[in-house]
């Protein structure tokens, strides 16, 4: 079969966040019930969840998840991580045999953390070196694919429809702070397993409904940087970028939305003077990392979840809160089906970030 | 004829409110069930939750009543009879509408109204309570859209780029002053006699829905916007 990168036909997705402020423990079952209203959204083709707090009794590991489409690969690949990494626990990813999923690769887990000798070797930080080590295995061993590296976070996604990916995952025995899930409607690749969202790099996870017009200007400023995209999916790029604005360049979320989703020119022109010189230098400096295109996306990262939309608002976002919980989604009813009566509904603006955070790590 | 919505899927949900005929029908616990009502006429529909996508597109006469608000592209292609929202609408609310009435208690999301359209008799309506989002308007061809503003402090009820690439009908926007920022290729005076007399059976048919007080929609100003026909659209997105 052709695989993401190897093809293209010319998307409607759905996505769903659900997050508590307090740091309560939500079950995997609540995002499935949120995902699965929008079902029509999807076409079977890609499901995936991403949750956070998941894995307490791991929590300073990172957490890979790998798929492998043979057992040459994931010898090859363990091979690698022995190298780099102290292994602390490695298993199969529980799953449940369902009709609806099938052709599932193999599926591991590994906790690990960097061997402190390579690590120094390395002269790179320690998340740098996860980093390079993630996109190392993606590019180079050939049927191995990391499709989640952070700590005491997890991604589980799949060719199906999300609530059956759910399912198949076993995930009303996970518990975390922050949910977010994807349905997939693949409209550019061809729908394999590595491709369905969540993309994830370290603990940044992003969930995406649209389909960007400036991929190949983002593709090729980021390659610049060292970020190798190889699904020509949007959403890898997308992934990369706000890891190199976050982690290598140090923005805020607030200044990377403004460079992702940055204002026309002729509103920047009507902000006041100080804003004005934000925006124009965010714009200036980061400029080819504007993403243009209809887009509306989740990003899940450690103790926190942000949404955005594109400048000009093209796919639909609705925020929902109640107490300490937040519920941003695609559609309103995928809020309501799991909280019918709430404190306040909106729909954040296109550009402007919407961003939670637990409230201990404020 | 009540039919109760929850783990029912669009398709069954459809065709049971097309086999009630012409008798009202009144759906309960609705959530994001896609197309309801889409091309019917003779009929009402009474919605308690919260409505899916593509609410009464193509309606040809029908009612609709939502006691919760709707999601996107409500009204899409209208031709003719009335949506009524008691909550807020989503984004391109009266999408291409082509005839019939659209109100809403609360506010819609962005490209309100885009692409409207009028033809002789026909002559769609869009009526919005509080505010509406950024490109209301946008393209529009033909028709009317009202925004009240309403419960709500802003010095204009609707953002960025109303109007945009607007080339027919009008829209009226209920503010103490004249909107700011619109695009130039508009024209916007405070309105007339004539609209207003125009504006006088809409905003009584809005307050008798909705219960609000005609005389306090009265006491604001309200000023047109039209396309400016000596200086057409011309690009948005290449420079900016």
């Amino acid at each position: 079969m052709l695989r993401e990168g190897e093809y293209r036909n010319p998307s409607g997705c759905a996505i769903s966040g659900i997050f508590s402020k307090e740091g309560k423990r939500i079950g995997g079952d609540t995002i499935i019930r949120s995902i699965s209203t929008m079902h029509d959204r999807s076409n079977g083709l890609g499901g995936g969840f991403a949750g956070y707090g998941i894995y307490p009794q791991y929590k300073d590991l990172y957490a890979f998840h790998i798929f492998y489409d043979s057992p040459a690969a994931k010898e090859t690949c363990e091979k690698f991580l022995e190298r780099h990494f102290d292994i602390v626990n490695l298993s199969k990813i529980p799953v449940r045999k369902i009709p609806q999923i099938t052709d599932e690769p193999l599926i591991w887990r590994y906790f690990v953390t960097p061997l402190h000798v390579k690590l120094a070797d390395s002269q790179l930080d320690e998340k740098e070196f996860v980093a390079r080590s993630v996109i190392r295995i993606n590019t180079v061993i050939d049927g191995a694919y990391v499709f989640s590296s952070g700590k005491n976070m997890g991604v589980f996604k799949a060719v199906g429809f999300p609530e059956d990916v759910g399912n198949f995952y076993r995930l009303e025995e996970y518990e975390g702070y922050c949910w977010t899930a994807h349905g997939r409607y693949p409209t550019n690749t061809p729908g394999w397993w590595g491709g369905a969202h969540p993309f994830a790099m370290l603990d940044y996870s992003v969930v995406h409904n649209g389909e960007i017009s400036s991929y190949d200007a983002n593709r090729r400023a980021m390659e610049m940087h060292g970020y190798t995209c190889t699904l020509l999916t949007d959403t890898e790029v997308i992934t990369y970028i706000i890891d190199y604005l976050l982690r290598k360049k140090g923005l805020t979320l607030t200044e990377m939305a403004s460079v992702i989703a940055a204002p026309f020119w002729s509103t920047i022109e009507k902000k006041p003077p100080e804003e004005k010189e934000r925006l124009t230098y965010l714009r200036t400096v980061f400029g080819s990392l504007l993403i243009t295109g209809p887009f509306s996306i989740l990003l899940g990262f450690d103790g926190g979840m942000m949404a955005l939309n594109d400048r000009l608002k093209l796919r639909s976002m609705v925020v929902g809160e109640k107490d300490d919980m937040v519920y941003i989604a695609s559609e309103e009813c995928a809020i309501r089906i799991v909280e019918p009566e709430l404190d306040r509904l909106w729909s954040p603006a296109g550009g402007e970030p919407v961003i939670v955070t637990l409230n201990d790590r404020r | 004829m009540t039919i109760d919505a929850q783990g029912l899927h669009f398709q069954p949900l459809n065709e049971a409110v097309r086999s009630a005929g012409s008798s009202p029908v009144v759906i309960e616990q609705c959530v994001g069930q896609r197309y309801i009502g889409s091309g019917l006429s003779e009929k009402t529909i009474e919605i308690n939750g919260t409505p899916g996508n593509a609410l009464g597109a193509y309606l040809d006469g029908a009612e609709i009543v939502v006691h919760g608000n709707a999601q996107d592209a409500t009204g899409d292609t209208m031709n003719e009879g009335t949506i009524c929202i008691h909550g807020s609408s989503g984004d391109a609310t009266g999408y291409a509408m082509r005839g019939g009435s659209i109100w809403v208690r609360g506010s819609i999301g962005y490209r309100g109204g885009i692409h409207m359209k009028e033809y002789r008799e026909k002559s769609p309506l869009l009526v919005v309570g509080e505010t509406a989002g950024s490109f209301l308007g946008e393209y529009q061809a033909g028709g009317t859209i009202v925004v009240l503003g309403l419960h709500c402090e802003a010095d204009k009820p609707v953002s960025n780029f109303c109007g945009m690439g607007m080339y027919g009908g009008r829209i009226y926007l209920r503010c103490r002053r004249p909107p700011s920022g619109l695009p130039d290729r508009l024209l916007c005076a405070e309105a007339d006699e004539e609209d207003r007399a125009f504006l006088r059976p809409i905003l009584t048919r809005f307050c008798e829905l909705f219960g609000e007080s005609l005389k306090d929609v009265e006491a604001l100003p309200f000023y047109r916007i039209t396309p400016d026909s000596r200086n057409p659209y011309k690009q948005l997105y290449v420079s900016n």
